[in-house]
């Protein structure tokens, strides 16, 4: 027998005490965890769909939120179709390429993912990772061929890689990393969604963007399956650097009066400084649940110290000098936190997992470094509540053992 | 043979707010090693503080313990508590088991701070309550225990780090007068067999038949000494 046995036995007599003390540290790691993961992720999301972001103007319908860009066209409302011909037909200079969306929320087999109606062509111009990621089908056209985004990501047959994205059929679909996972789907099975049934002609590589969970199928398949003839809910826009400086956002505003056109630049920052008040929101709880964490704990180190008068008394009285019942009250602090860490950490992943697509369109998975940090924070809160507790025991005199009868 | 504990006009004085009490006042006597020592008196006659002064657990406010040549009326509260460690088996009248630890556990408790090793400690925690006639209640809890066997759990725990004092105060208190014979008689046969000086703070006239030495308080002041060869 040691000293940690010592504790450990008598963690275990007293457990609801034990729980109850640890539910406080154990909810505040959670929400830190999760709120952590949340923001982590999707600050993470944010640079990788930079990097890889072929468009820089957006043209929502009026009233669409831009709070997140990456799924700015999920559930908004929608513009007509034809506006893409507007554009098309303006001869505007400085749009390289367009490329109109239709997404909405949908469950396939009892799971919820987004249905986006693409145009094959221009989205593949318009995706650096969708061209790098080995794309290919049924048929042998490509139509991307001139266009200098599309040069050679050294595949032995550059026309065979894009095909499929290219002449997508109306029967067939596209499926994200994140979504063949979840429905448990391979290339060449059928999906219904709303009574339609299309066939996975590829499922995409991971991306580590909001397309990992999407279903891609032709725009006007997407009219068709949702309801929504000739609408679109976003276009995107390749345009040249110089034009937009040169007010290509105003000329297309001239075309286009009832819509919100703005630049992925004011987009991000709109995202970034989310996440960042997400981040300033953390540091917030962070220091109320250390301030309650370390009350909860030192309520209940003080409470346990005082029904254990008799049992410390009895430890002095057999030679445990101070030092020793100081030790075992701070070896109960760290297994407390070290358990505390740990629940909090699961439980604020399970939060995240559930919340991060609802609230930032994202998925998370557990990021092995926010344990540590859990785990650290959760010792120190439980270190500092019972350092008072702790003192006041080690001062505990041995002979109020002796008479207590 | 030689003197193993003693003090030299000790007193011990409590600030109450009635006034001062002088709970212990120039006590001077010397205890040998091997000697079974019984200090009886009325309620309130010192007994208790003196037994608590003898082993360091309350400072005296003035004059000096000694165990042998040591003074411990200077030691640290870290000394001390080393003494009692190393030197020093209590047995009280309420018991003071844990009551989450079995026979064998609570017997085994002392040994934490001493470093032996896990199967030392069971060992010589085995040996101890085979001498109390224990061993085959190694894994019982206290609230399975009779008071008697409960007394005789304390007993082993006392002498399983091999003390060479036993401090006991009032350790038949709790028990019947059969049980209470068993129990001093078992002390009595740890004082002989083992050669552990044993002190006892008892109000029992019976319980004060078995010492070697006896010593009578009264208003704190010793009244009498008698000493049986």
């Amino acid at each position: 027998m040691n000293l940690f046995n010592l504790v450990w036995l008598e963690l275990g007599q007293r457990k609801s005490q034990l729980l109850s003390g640890m539910l406080a540290i154990v909810l505040g790691i959670s929400v830190i965890v999760a709120i952590r993961s949340v923001s982590i992720v999707s600050e993470t999301a944010v640079a990788i769909n930079l990097d890889n972001l072929g468009a820089n103007i957006l043209v929502l319908p009026q009233g669409a939120s831009i709070d997140n860009y990456y799924s700015a066209d999920i559930d908004s409302p929608t513009i007509p179709e034809e506006y893409v011909t507007r554009i098309v037909n303006s001869t505007i200079p400085g749009v390289d390429n367009l490329m109109p969306r239709l997404s909405r929320r949908v469950e396939i087999y009892g799971t919820n993912l987004v249905l986006s109606g693409i145009l094959p062509k221009n989205e593949l111009a318009s995706k650096p990772l969708w061209q790098s990621s080995g794309l290919f089908g049924a048929e042998l056209e490509a139509a991307c061929g001139d266009n200098p985004i599309n040069e050679s990501h050294g595949y032995e047959d550059e026309k065979l890689q894009r095909k499929a994205i290219d002449s997508l059929k109306l029967t067939d679909c596209l499926l994200g990393a994140s979504a063949a996972r979840r429905l448990k789907v391979n290339e060449g099975d059928v999906l219904t969604i709303n009574d339609f049934e299309l066939q996975v002609a590829k499922v995409l590589s991971e991306t580590g963007t909001v397309d990992d969970d999407r279903v891609f199928v032709h725009l006007h398949k997407a009219q068709q399956v949702l309801g929504i003839p000739d609408q679109v809910s976003a276009i995107e826009i390749m345009g040249c650097c110089n034009a937009i400086s040169d007010g290509l956002l105003g000329k297309l505003r001239n075309i286009l009066p009832d819509t919100r056109i703005t630049t992925i630049g004011q987009i991000v920052s709109t995202q970034v400084k989310t996440n960042q008040l997400m981040s300033r929101i953390s540091i917030v709880m962070l220091i109320i649940i250390i301030i309650i964490g370390g009350i909860s704990i030192g309520n209940y180190m003080w409470a346990n110290v005082n029904e254990r008068k008799k049992e410390i008394g009895i430890m002095r009285m057999i030679g445990f000098p101070r030092t020793a019942i100081y030790r075992t009250l701070i070896y109960k602090a760290i297994i407390l936190g070290i358990s505390g860490g740990v629940l909090g950490f699961v439980a604020g992943i399970t939060i995240a997992w559930f919340i991060g697509p609802l609230i930032a369109g994202v998925n998370i998975n557990p990021i092995p470094e926010l344990l540590g940090w859990a785990v650290f924070i959760s010792v120190l809160i439980s270190i500092v509540g019972s350092l008072f507790p702790a003192h006041l025991a080690s001062k505990f005199e041995p002979f109020s053992n002796m008479q207590d009868t | 043979m030689r003197t193993i504990i003693s003090t030299d006009k000790l007193s011990k004085i409590y600030q109450h707010r009635d006034g001062i009490v002088n709970a212990l006042q120039d006590i001077s006597l010397s205890i040998n090693q091997g000697d079974f020592v019984t200090i009886t008196g009325p309620s309130g006659s010192g007994k208790s503080t003196l037994l608590m002064a003898l082993c360091g657990l309350i400072k005296p406010s003035g004059g000096t313990i000694c165990f042998f040549d040591k003074d411990l009326t200077r030691a640290s509260d870290q000394e001390l508590s080393r003494f009692r460690q190393d030197h020093v088996g209590f047995i009280m009248q309420n018991f003071s088991l844990i009551p989450y630890m079995t026979a064998l556990q609570n017997t085994m408790f002392p040994l934490i701070l001493n470093g032996y090793e896990k199967q030392d400690q069971i060992n010589r925690a085995i040996s101890a309550l085979k001498v109390v006639g224990l061993n085959n209640r190694l894994n019982h809890f206290p609230r399975e225990l009779s008071a008697g066997q409960q007394q005789r759990v304390a007993i082993a725990r006392a002498m399983v780090n091999k003390p060479s004092l036993i401090f006991a105060d009032e350790p038949t208190g709790n028990l019947d007068p059969a049980l209470a014979f068993d129990i001093l008689n078992i002390l009595k046969s740890i004082n002989q067999v083992e050669a552990i000086t044993i002190i006892i703070v008892t109000h029992s006239m019976d319980a004060a038949e078995y010492g070697n030495v006896k010593i009578r308080l009264n208003d704190g002041t010793v009244v009498n000494i008698e000493s049986v060869l």
